[in-house]
């Protein structure tokens, strides 16, 4: 039963949703800490543009790909750094021309539309060693880049304006995060398709961070938890008719499910630890030990002033408060 | 840092001239201002007055429309020894998106000093770990930031500064909607950094706890800075919670409108 995952295209399978499994969460934890989730997805729309060209001009569509994602990144960056709020407005311009212009060029490609599927919901069996190659290739250099510079990196998606003022090159930074996801959504086109690349960028994220403190925790623990989902999803379409790009998503999600409710107590303990803000911290207070012939109290003959909780007597020229045994002075 | 020839301090930050326009509207004007070594400052005014515009400006977050910044003698533009700068924002994205503990975003005030695909050095290790001593925060280190209380959240906002060594410190309202005890410890920090020959321009909306520490003041209004000299009854806080509406418009270049003109 089991020697099915011993067969060559399910081995090439494995080691793309490895390398994709890998990758996708790495680049997807600078893209949630710069709350631009979704930004997975315009380059995922954006490809199909690469795609066709690919299909159309006989090359590799993968290659293509990659040149006008990168293209597309770009792009949005300098859409971005113009500070516009017409920005977010301008990447939906992008990503739907991306997406329009890719499904007309394909239809002067003949047969190209069938092919576009294997790019649209990912074709993880039927790749070639080629192709895994490349991906593989593709997915340590996003890798070596991702870690390597985690610190720079970090400091820009943390605090982009205090960033700019320890000299960082903020600008170029925020490029190379982008440029690393449009690459990154092209080489896991193959294994999960261009319409839920987003997906593994963001729900491996999202379930690291409820357990996680750090940054560098939430990404290696979203690495394990996307390297778990896309072999377990491969796997599973060993014995499941289903299609594998989407069962890798599923698998993700239902490992999010699993644990959130595990995370909302870890959060909730969390919460809990933190302080409460005083108002007033409690003085030192002087004591005063005279001699009373009488409890103060209402109508004992002494003016009564309210003090937060409990009542001021003046007395000789001073004002107090009974405190246990003896007088507070106030 | 004394220059040999007047005696004087040397000049670490100065302002000429300056003006600023966001979108188009002017919002500083006629800025000029030197601050010498070892100075502490305090930069006063009401809401809306400027302050923290003054304050992202001289820091390079805000482009001047006129006029110019020199940092330790060097034009803003060339400035590159930004391990000498230290700012702290009075707001900051540290708590969003994905967690960070106190230790990174501390570790994030260091990168003025380190180069990249350099891994961290000792001397950055140990400057780290004694910013976050320096705030009182050494118990807190592996904490997520966004589950700290705003007053410690401002604390790692100042160590993540002091990580860097600075020279000359800008702060934009540390003691906004910070507890008082955290208002006391940032104080102590400032004072103890002071005495070790920092210059400290601070934006505050009254002096509070930094009251002995203040040795000038600048008040600004309406965008301009009209006072400059020793703290005193000119800058304490008029309990003013509204601007006096002068009659008709004021003074200004023609099309120009000012906050206080009324109406669109």
């Amino acid at each position: 039963m089991f020697e099915v995952l011993l067969s060559p295209f399910m081995i090439r399978a494995l080691v793309a949703a490895a390398v994709t499994g890998l990758a996708a969460p790495t680049v997807g934890t600078y893209l949630v800490q710069r709350r631009l989730s979704l930004l997975g997805d315009g380059f995922g729309h954006i490809c199909v543009t690469g795609v066709a060209l690919g299909l159309l001009t006989g090359t590799s569509p993968t290659v293509a790909a990659i040149g006008i994602a990168i293209l597309g990144a770009l792009l949005i960056e300098l859409i971005r750094a113009t500070g516009k709020a017409t920005a977010d407005v301008a990447l939906a311009l992008l990503f739907y021309g991306g997406i329009a212009g890719g499904l007309v060029l394909i239809s002067f490609a003949g047969n190209g539309a069938n092919a576009l599927q294997g790019y649209l919901f990912g074709s993880i069996t039927a790749i070639s060693w080629t192709d895994v190659l490349v991906s593989a290739g593709l997915a340590v250099t996003i890798l070596a880049l991702s870690l390597t510079l985690l610190p720079q990196l970090f400091a820009v998606a943390n605090d982009e304006d205090y960033a700019r003022t320890t000299g960082i090159s903020v600008g170029f930074y925020n490029m190379l995060i982008s440029v690393l996801a449009a690459v990154t959504v092209s080489v896991a086109m193959r294994t999960v398709g261009l319409l839920l690349v987003s997906a593994l960028m963001v729900i491996p994220v999202a379930t690291a961070q409820q357990f996680t403190r750090g940054f560098r925790m939430t990404m290696f623990t979203a690495m394990g938890a996307g390297l778990l989902a896309a072999l377990i999803g491969v796997t599973t379409t060993a014995f499941v008719d289903a299609p594998p790009g989407a069962t890798i998503v599923l698998v993700s999600l239902f490992g999010f499910t699993l644990t959130a409710p595990i995370g909302v107590l870890v959060q909730r303990r969390r919460k809990a630890r933190v302080p409460f803000p005083l108002d007033e911290l409690p003085e030192a207070h002087d004591t005063v030990g005279e001699p009373h012939r009488h409890e103060h109290g209402e109508g004992c003959g002494h003016l009564g002033i309210e003090h937060g909780d409990h009542i001021d007597y003046v007395h000789d020229g001073h004002r107090h408060a009974v405190h246990g045994g003896h007088y507070d002075e106030h | 840092m004394t220059d040999p020839q007047s005696g004087e301090a040397a000049i670490v930050l100065q302002v000429s001239d300056g003006a600023v326009s966001l979108a188009g509207r002017p919002i500083l004007r006629d800025i000029d201002l030197t601050v010498r070594s070892g100075e502490v400052v305090a930069l006063l005014g009401a809401n809306g007055s400027g302050k923290s515009t003054l304050v992202k400006a001289i820091v390079g977050l805000h482009p001047l429309t006129h006029g110019e910044v020199r940092m330790f003698g060097m034009p803003l533009a060339s400035f590159d020894q930004w391990h000498r700068l230290g700012y702290v924002p009075q707001r900051s994205t540290i708590t969003q998106g994905v967690p960070s503990s106190v230790w990174e975003v501390v570790a994030s005030g260091r990168m003025s000093r380190r180069r990249p695909f350099v891994p961290m050095l000792r001397a950055d290790r140990d400057a780290i770990t004694a910013a976050i001593e320096q705030v009182d925060l050494t118990n807190r280190t592996k904490h997520q930031v966004s589950t700290l209380s705003g007053g410690q959240q401002q604390r790692v906002l100042m160590a993540r500064t002091l990580a860097s060594e600075p020279e000359l410190l800008v702060l934009d309202e540390p003691n906004a909607g910070v507890d008082l005890a955290s208002q006391d410890g940032i104080a102590s920090t400032l004072a103890a950094r002071a005495a070790q020959g920092a210059t400290i321009v601070v934006v505050l909306h009254e002096l509070g706890p930094f009251e002995p520490l203040i040795q000038r003041a600048l008040v600004m209004r309406e965008g301009r800075l009209v006072y400059d000299g020793l703290p005193g009854p000119a800058t304490e806080r008029q309990d003013h919670d509204h601007h006096h509406r002068p009659a008709g418009r004021l003074p200004l270049s023609p099309g120009v409108a000012a906050p206080l003109d009324g109406g669109a």
